[in-house]
């Protein structure tokens, strides 16, 4: 009983949680439709601080910055390609977190699928090969061979 | 065919090998973040000076108009590190036909005219982004950070961190290397 009622405290502390936004309520803009953009935006940029996380979510100085920086852009009207190049320019393209398709990331892109194909093309060499050296099913024996067999068993039956 | 399949898995378990060893040995740090200015020219900023006589403005155009190899530094008053590379900076200034200018990163502009007055001014020019605008302008990450431009205007090196022991040694022949080119 005791256990029950601490595991379902332990589960409810977690239903009412919500996510803590780095995101700071003077930096959302009025408009809704600006303000999706710029979170999809910000949620795409690595921080330059701390590397293995979106600005969108990161608390460092810099991370605030870049996203205030952001929407003021689209509000001037810059598209989010823009958006993305003007931070690119500055910062690299290490900033994005989904890489860009061009010649020097095709590997990278195309990898799974040549890995796949790979795979695929081992299985059916493989599986081919299987199913020609296994004998087919129900033709243990030949015509003669089955023939042998059963004058062999009515010789015994009629020796006794 | 079959017996070249069979060397095919050491084949693979090899070239991870190797690439783990290549990842994990040496020099190389994967946080290092390249600079995005390399050969470029210096970004487009305008900001206001403190602690300079007869310069108002600290832009973009002043710089690259000097036509002088130029190192051009982040600091902070707030920033511990900026504070243990302070003496390689007035080395730098004294031992170097160049122009150091330095850039106030988001800081008041009392504590930095305090922290230059209490520590020396090493600057030619010290200019003041308090909004960290022209950091950003300028891709740094924090401070400090250092950049190396050459005569003709272009960032041709960025180190990010105090410039002390070997990184310093290594700023330094970098610098004599482009002071060289002009003889």
């Amino acid at each position: 009983m005791n256990v029950n009622f601490f595991f379902i405290t332990f589960a409810l502390c977690f239903i009412f949680s919500q996510p803590i936004l780095a995101v700071e309520p003077d930096e959302i803009l009025v408009n809704q439709n600006l303000e999706n953009r710029a979170r999809e935006i910000s949620k795409n940029i690595r921080c330059v601080v701390c590397q293995n996380e979106p600005i969108d979510s990161s608390n460092s100085g810099v991370a605030r910055d870049l996203r205030i920086l952001i929407r003021e852009r689209l509000l001037n009207g810059d598209t989010n390609d823009q958006v993305y190049n003007f931070l690119v320019e500055r910062y690299g393209e290490f900033v994005l977190f989904k890489p860009r398709f061009k010649p020097s990331t095709y590997l990278l892109w195309f990898m799974p699928f040549l890995l796949f194909m790979f795979g695929l093309l081992i299985t059916v060499k493989v599986l081919k090969k299987s199913s020609k050296t296994s004998a087919p099913e129900g033709v243990l024996f030949t015509r003669e061979e089955i023939l042998e067999i059963e004058r062999n068993i009515n010789n015994r039956d009629g020796g006794n | 065919m079959k017996r070249v399949l069979f060397i095919f898995p050491l084949i693979a378990a090899l070239g991870i090998g190797l690439f783990s060893v290549w990842g994990l040995t040496g020099d190389r740090n994967p946080s290092d973040i390249p600079s995005a200015l390399l050969g470029k020219p210096i970004p487009n900023f305008k900001i206001e000076t403190i602690m300079t006589e007869g310069i108002s403005e600290l832009s973009n155009n002043y710089l690259a108009n000097l036509e002088k190899i130029t190192v051009v530094n982040f600091f902070a008053s707030w920033c511990l590190p900026c504070k243990a590379e302070h003496s390689s900076l007035k080395k730098l200034k004294s031992s170097y036909d160049i122009h150091l200018a330095g850039i106030s990163y988001k800081d008041k502009r009392n504590d930095t005219s305090n922290w230059l007055s209490e520590l020396g001014n090493p600057y030619h020019v010290v200019g003041l982004d308090i909004s960290g605008r022209t950091g950003i302008e300028w891709g740094i990450s924090g401070v400090p950070e250092t950049f190396l431009i050459n005569k003709k205007g272009e960032i041709i090196y960025k180190f990010a961190g105090p410039l002390l022991g070997e990184n310093l040694v290594h700023f330094e022949n970098l610098l004599m290397l482009e002071l060289n080119k002009e003889k």
